[in-house]
C-alpha cells in the first residue's frame, strides 16, 4: 500500500460524478482504468484528497456507430475496443494501435477515455485521436461540449478539459472511400512507451492522387504533433509517386523532441523520420490497393 | 481515514474485509485473505508479479484498489491449483522446463499464461513472447519460461 490516503467515491451516473467533481474540484481526481493514475499515486507523483471512480457508470461504456463517426464511451476497456468488430471495420487505425498499448493485462483494465484524458504525449491513443481528427465530448456542471483533438492536447498530461469536466466519449471519424492507415513505433521492449512513433492516414481521389493526408507523431514533443506542412505537400501527388523518405524528413521538422535517459532529441528525430517513411508508404500502399 | 466494507468472491469463496480505500486488491488478497501466492514487487504496475484474474480478465492487482473490486470475482494462483496439492498443467510445464529459479515472479507468470492459453490455446512463438512481455523475471531467464508455455500449449 503505497498511495497516500484519499476518500473514495463510486458514482453510478455521469451527473452524480460531475456533481462530486464540482464539490471537490481542487482536491479531486477521476479514476477510470487507473493504469497511469495508480502508479502516479503509488510513486506519490500525484496526490488527491478524493478519488471519483467512474467504473460503475454504465452509460460511459460501449461502442456504437452514429452516422459517419464511431462513438466510443470513455470507460470502454482498451481490450474491448481491441476485439471490437465495429472498431476493426470502421476505424482501422485505432484497431491497429490498440495492441501496441502496454501489455494485455494493462489493456484489460485501461480505458479509451482514460488514456486520451491522461494526455501522455508518448502514448498511442492521443496520437491516433489527433491523426484522425477525433472529437472529445466533455461533461461539466453546465452541460456538455465537444472539443476537436487539435484543441484538446495542451501539454504533457494536460488537456483542455476543465477541472470540473469529465470526458464522456470519443467520436472517431469512420474510414471512407479509398483510404489507408498505418501506425509505427519503436520501443526498447514490447509494451514500453515508444521512443518515437507515428500514425498516418491518407485518402486518395479517383485519379489515385492524395486528397487528404494526416501524419501525427507521438513522443516527439509535449503533445502529439501533426505535420501540417508535409501533409499539404502530399496533396495532389499520385500515391505511387510520393517520395516517402523526403516527406518524412519534412514531417519531422514539425516536431520538438526532448533529450532524456532513453534517447537524445537527435536520435529521436532520426527514428521518427524512418518510422514516418515506413508508415506513409504502408498507408499509401493500402489506399492504392483498396 | 475511515474504512470501507468490501466483499469480493475470491477463488469461489466470498471474502469480506474493512479496508482503507488506498488498500490495493493485492493488499486485500495477501493481508485480509491470507492468500500470499499473489506477490508484490514493484507495486506500480511494471513487474506483473501480482497478476490475478478479475472477472476472468488478467489484471495487475496492485493497480486496482480493493474497494473498486467490491462485488466482483477474483481468481488467484491458489485458485488455479488442484486442491490435492499437485501442480496444474502450466505449473508442471514450468517445473519441467526450468521456468522458475527463485520463484518470486512465478505466480504472476502462471496467472498470465493461464489467461493467454485460455484465449489462444496454441500461440505462436511470437504470441508467447508478446503474452509474456507484461511479466518480469530477474533470475531464471525467459527461455525456460517460453519453453514451458510451448509445452503447456502442446506446441
Amino acid at each position: 500500500m503505497k498511495p497516500a490516503q484519499f476518500e473514495y467515491h463510486a458514482p453510478t451516473s455521469t451527473l452524480e460524478a460531475v456533481t462530486l467533481l464540482k464539490n471537490h474540484v481542487d482536491e479531486a481526481k477521476v479514476i477510470a482504468g487507473g493504469q497511469s493514475l495508480v502508479p502516479m499515486l503509488a510513486l506519490r507523483i500525484a496526490r488527491f484528497e478524493h478519488l471519483i471512480d467512474l467504473n460503475r457508470i454504465e452509460e460511459l461504456r460501449g461502442i456504437r456507430l452514429e452516422g459517419d463517426t464511431l462513438v466510443v464511451g470513455a470507460l470502454t476497456r482498451q481490450s474491448s475496443a481491441e476485439h471490437s468488430e465495429l472498431v476493426a471495420r470502421h476505424v482501422p487505425l485505432l484497431h491497429r494501435a490498440l495492441p501496441k498499448i502496454g501489455h494485455f493485462q494493462i489493456r484489460n483494465r485501461g480505458t479509451i477515455g482514460g488514456s486520451i484524458a491522461h494526455a501522455d504525449p508518448a502514448s498511442e491513443l492521443p496520437c491516433v485521436a489527433l491523426c484522425l481528427g477525433a472529437t472529445m465530448t466533455l461533461v461539466g456542471p453546465n452541460g456538455s461540449r465537444t472539443v476537436d483533438a487539435s484543441d484538446f492536447f495542451i501539454s504533457i498530461w494536460q488537456s483542455s478539459a476543465e477541472p470540473d469536466e469529465i470526458l464522456s466519449h470519443v467520436a472517431f471519424p469512420v474510414a471512407t472511400g479509398t483510404s489507408g492507415f498505418a501506425i509505427e513505433e519503436f520501443a526498447l521492449r514490447a509494451g514500453d512507451f515508444a521512443i518515437a512513433g507515428v500514425s498516418c492516414a491518407v485518402t486518395l481521389d479517383s485519379d489515385r492522387r492524395v486528397a487528404r493526408a494526416s501524419i501525427a507523431f507521438m513522443g516527439m514533443g509535449p503533445t502529439p504533433l501533426r505535420a501540417h506542412e508535409a501533409e499539404s505537400a502530399l496533396v495532389g501527388t499520385r500515391a505511387d509517386a510520393v517520395d516517402c523518405a523526403a516527406t518524412a524528413r519534412l514531417a519531422v521538422e514539425a516536431t520538438t523532441p526532448g533529450d532524456d535517459v532513453h534517447a537524445s532529441a537527435a536520435y529521436r528525430t532520426r527514428i521518427a523520420a524512418s518510422l514516418a517513411a515506413t508508415a506513409l508508404r504502408r498507408a499509401l500502399e493500402e489506399a492504392d490497393n483498396a | 481515514m475511515h474504512e470501507i466494507p468490501v466483499s469480493i468472491e475470491v477463488n469461489a469463496r466470498e471474502r469480506r474485509a474493512l479496508l482503507e480505500p488506498r488498500a490495493t486488491l493485492a493488499d486485500f488478497l495477501r493481508e485480509a485473505c491470507g492468500l500470499t501466492g499473489t506477490h508484490l514487487a514493484c507495486e506500480h504496475g511494471v513487474c506483473g508479479a501480482c497478476t490475478v484474474l478479475l472477472d476472468g480478465a488478467a489484471v495487475r492487482s496492485c493497480l486496482i484498489f480493493a474497494v473498486q473490486a467490491d462485488g466482483q470475482s477474483v481468481t488467484t494462483v491458489e485458485g488455479l491449483t488442484p486442491e490435492d496439492g499437485t501442480l496444474n498443467r502450466v505449473q508442471q510445464a514450468f517445473w519441467n522446463n526450468h521456468g522458475l529459479q527463485c520463484g518470486f515472479c512465478t505466480p504472476g507468470f502462471i496467472v498470465s499464461v493461464e489467461a493467454l492459453l485460455r484465449d489462444n490455446p496454441h500461440p505462436s512463438d511470437e504470441e508467447i513472447r508478446e503474452g509474456l512481455s507484461g511479466n518480469l523475471c530477474r533470475c531464471t531467464g525467459y527461455q525456460g519460461i517460453i519453453n514451458a508455455v510451448r509445452e503447456a500449449a502442446g506446441n
